[in-house]
């Protein structure tokens, strides 16, 4: 066995290498050390400002907020605290949908290719009687400027575009977007959740007015996110919780300190590292693409190949299911697509959107590359991938040779 | 030199359990999301039934299926009101804002002058209700500590055909707790009243109800409630309901302590006064006024002292506001006006409650001396 085949023997007992950065990213060792302080000694309710511990817990949750706002170019001020991106992306469409229902907007817009939650925040609408357009795709998965131009009217209430594409990886044209919006007089909402601290995103050169952020996809905790609230021109919404009025009202409910802290400093820590970070990924995502391409020159890629995540890669394998190719490769932590629909079997609706025939579509991987990801990961999951497809696809042809006629 | 701290505020929040702490910290030290099918996600999903069931065991609930996890109380309550649209919410006046807020229409049941649920006008609520109905009554009360009959609340909603919510955020891991003795239809819980982390909580929902989502999209929680797990949350919630149930006998100790406070406070000042002193309470809560005193001068005094409490329930403004509870129990304005909540826990020492005596009983003092 030579050297570069020994890298590749995969330890059955050492832990599959990630490779599902869209669905789920570890909180990076520099957020937890700013965060645990925060569980322990410095327990305080942030909204019990008459003592000394709710006053401490009360600046470290607004020194977070600014660390937020600052990553997106926002004002501290406009950003609300969630549990998630489910929960901005859910507050932005219903919020804006039921604040604007009664000045006779009564519409929504939204895309094919979006977020579960973004499709079944609209369909719960539809359900309350609002109209809802689902714009389609183009084979790249862009969203038609045309199409979306000729969707909004003077009854729409919000248009919710994602910035990246947690599946494929496509980056809408967020800016161009925004400038319709805003100049049809239209709120504009982007959930940004795979996007903000992987690719600039700054709400007032783009002209958004909502926009959804999450922790856990930028290595900050899981349940802790962020929607962005523009003030001027000011975007109004209902809220999803009333109570006890923390967040100026639009989010009621004690504000968890820790993980307020936590989306700060993984915030800030993107901010800082994005550009380097984004160049480092974009060398591997080609050196993945090319080192499969020059074992299986049949795969395909999906989305647009340029205008995407730089570390994201959505592979379709001709003939090869997905699910067999997964289990063949059980050093590698892969995904089908969306997590929320991992252990489905339904054909990923955002690669139908595509056009991808379902046969295709399940035969597709997503591949999440992330802040740990190393050459020699990528070298490893390329090899071990590349061999277990040429083995399966070999397998299926022995089958159907010796199942077939004589 | 900054005074020493004597936290006495934990109806606003509690300090984190060592065993939640570990938990938390342990998840946190994990990749992996529960929805994802490879070996991440797989070990992510068995934490996140764990805790479920450590949950679940907490309110002697038998199917750990019946529990969702929320973002916190707040979120639980607003699910649990507005999950079923079809039924006119009744809820009782001394109800916490996220209950209180969650409706528009609510009706609201009055409560009698002792601080409990008027049972009378909640049947004569029922009766006259054309609709199914919903009742949202909590099982102790966040500033006074008074706990509701909620057992006798359920047979009569249940006699009328309504479902019976019961927030037992201060009551969890406080008292014992039992969903189905008590018959609540539905239960909020939240992690960090109990000494789990903040950002995670609970709606236990009896089987079968149909329950509408808030929180719409990715499916998860059985499609009642969408959203990634808040995994390192949840693990410290399931372990802090585990120690929780184990040591619910330190509360006498509390108790014994908020007693003895109770009794050096009225020592002190003959003429304050204390609610829900003779009736069941929660073993941590004192709740007290200091006549002719602002709530907001003794928070801000004892602040000084370093002695935190509260004028109430801990949450947006930061402004003191009048209390609805002692309001809707029939409480003068004025006294109303000059009650505070002290609120003990698990490890509050008896040197806490000498600085809260000594700070109080100096406030006290002055005041009497400047009016005299």
């Amino acid at each position: 066995m030579n050297a570069s085949a020994a890298r590749f023997q995969h330890r059955p007992n050492s832990a599959p290498v990630y490779l599902d950065y869209q669905a789920t990213t570890p909180v990076d060792r520099r957020v937890l050390d700013e965060m645990l302080p925060w569980f322990s000694e410095k327990f305080g309710n942030p909204g019990s400002v008459t003592h000394a511990y709710g006053r401490e817990a009360e600046a470290a949750v607004e020194r977070a907020r600014g660390a937020v706002a600052a990553l997106i170019g926002a004002e501290a001020r406009e950003i609300v605290f969630t549990s998630g991106a489910t929960e901005s992306n859910n507050l932005a469409i219903k919020g804006a949908a039921h604040f604007h229902r009664e000045l006779g907007k009564d519409r929504v817009v939204t895309v094919a290719t979006e977020h579960k939650c973004v499709l079944e925040s609209a369909r719960a609408l539809e359900r309350e009687g609002f109209g809802v357009t689902v714009l389609p795709v183009d084979a790249q998965g862009l969203v038609d400027m045309d199409a979306l131009r000729a969707a909004i009217d003077e009854r729409t209430a919000v248009v919710s575009v994602m910035a990246a594409n947690n599946e494929i990886g496509v980056l809408q044209p967020v800016a161009e977007i925004g400038a319709l919006c805003r100049d049809k007089g239209v709120l504009f909402h982007t959930d940004a959740a795979q996007a903000v601290g992987k690719v600039p995103v700054d709400v007032d050169a783009m002209k958004i007015d909502l926009l959804s952020i999450s922790g856990h996809k930028i290595y900050g905790p899981k349940g802790i996110g962020a929607l962005y609230v523009r003030r001027r021109p000011r975007a109004r919404l209902a809220p999803l919780f009333d109570g006890g009025g923390q967040e100026r009202g639009v989010r009621s409910g004690t504000l968890p300190t820790p993980l307020c802290v936590g989306l700060g400093a993984a915030a800030r820590i993107a901010a800082a590292e994005m550009a380097v970070e984004a160049e480092r990924l974009l060398g591997l995502r080609r050196r993945f693409l090319a080192g499969i391409r020059a074992r299986l020159p049949e795969v395909r890629l999906n989305g647009d190949a340029e205008r995407r995540l730089p570390g994201n890669l959505n592979l379709s394998f001709p003939g090869v299911p997905a699910l067999a190719l997964m289990e063949a490769c059980p050093g590698l932590a892969l995904s089908t697509g969306s997590a929320c629909t991992a252990a489905e079997v339904e054909p990923s609706y955002v690669l139908r959107a595509l056009g991808l025939p379902d046969d295709l579509a399940q035969a597709t991987l997503r591949v999440g590359l992330g802040r740990y990801t190393t050459d020699l990961e990528v070298d490893f999951a390329v090899e071990g991938l590349a061999a277990a497809a040429q083995r399966l696809a070999a397998g299926e042809r022995v089958t159907a040779a010796a199942g077939g006629p004589t | 030199m900054s005074p020493r701290a004597a936290y006495l505020d934990w109806n606003a929040t509690a300090p984190l359990r060592p065993e939640a702490a570990a938990a938390t910290a342990e998840a946190l030290a994990r990749c992996g999301n529960p929805s994802s099918v490879h070996r991440f996600g797989r070990e992510a999903r068995r934490a996140l039934e764990t805790a479920r069931a450590q949950v679940a065991a907490l309110i002697g609930a038998a199917a750990p299926a019946d529990v969702i996890f929320t973002s916190g109380g707040t979120e639980a309550n607003q699910l649990a009101l507005r999950g079923f649209p079809g039924r006119h919410v009744m809820v009782s006046a001394i109800e916490h804002d996220s209950v209180r807020q969650a409706v528009p229409d609510a009706a609201l049941v009055p409560v009698t002058p002792r601080g409990v649920i008027d049972l009378d006008a909640l049947d004569r609520l029922l009766v006259a209700e054309t609709r199914p109905a919903l009742v949202s009554l909590m099982l102790a009360n966040n500033e006074t500590g008074i706990i509701q009959p909620v057992a006798a609340a359920a047979r009569i909603a249940h006699g009328r055909g309504a479902l019976l919510h019961c927030d037992a955020v201060q009551a969890a891991g406080k008292l014992p707790l039992d969903r189905a003795a008590l018959g609540a239809d539905l239960m909020t819980l939240s992690a960090h009243k109990l000494g789990g982390p903040a950002g995670v909580g609970a709606l236990v929902v009896g089987e079968g109800l149909p329950l509408m989502a808030l929180l719409t999209g990715g499916g998860q929680e059985r499609g009642r409630r969408a959203g990634t797990e808040n995994l390192p949350g949840i693990a410290g919630f399931g372990a802090a309901c585990s120690v929780a149930s184990d040591r619910l006998a330190d509360y006498r100790a509390v108790a014994a302590l908020r007693d003895a406070a109770a009794r050096r406070l009225v020592a002190i000042a003959p003429d304050a006064v204390i609610y829900g002193g003779d009736i069941a309470r929660l073993p941590n809560t004192l709740c007290i006024a200091m006549p002719g005193v602002a709530s907001a001068t003794q928070v801000m005094a004892l602040d000084l002292a370093g002695v935190m409490v509260s004028a109430g329930a801990a949450c947006s403004s930061g402004k003191v506001k009048r209390s609805h509870v002692l309001d809707a129990m029939g409480v003068p304005p004025a006294e109303a006006d000059c009650a505070i909540r002290i609120s003990l826990g698990w490890s509050t020492t008896a040197a806490d409650i000498d600085q809260l005596v000594e700070a109080w009983g100096a406030l006290y003092a002055r005041t009497r001396a400047s009016a005299a």
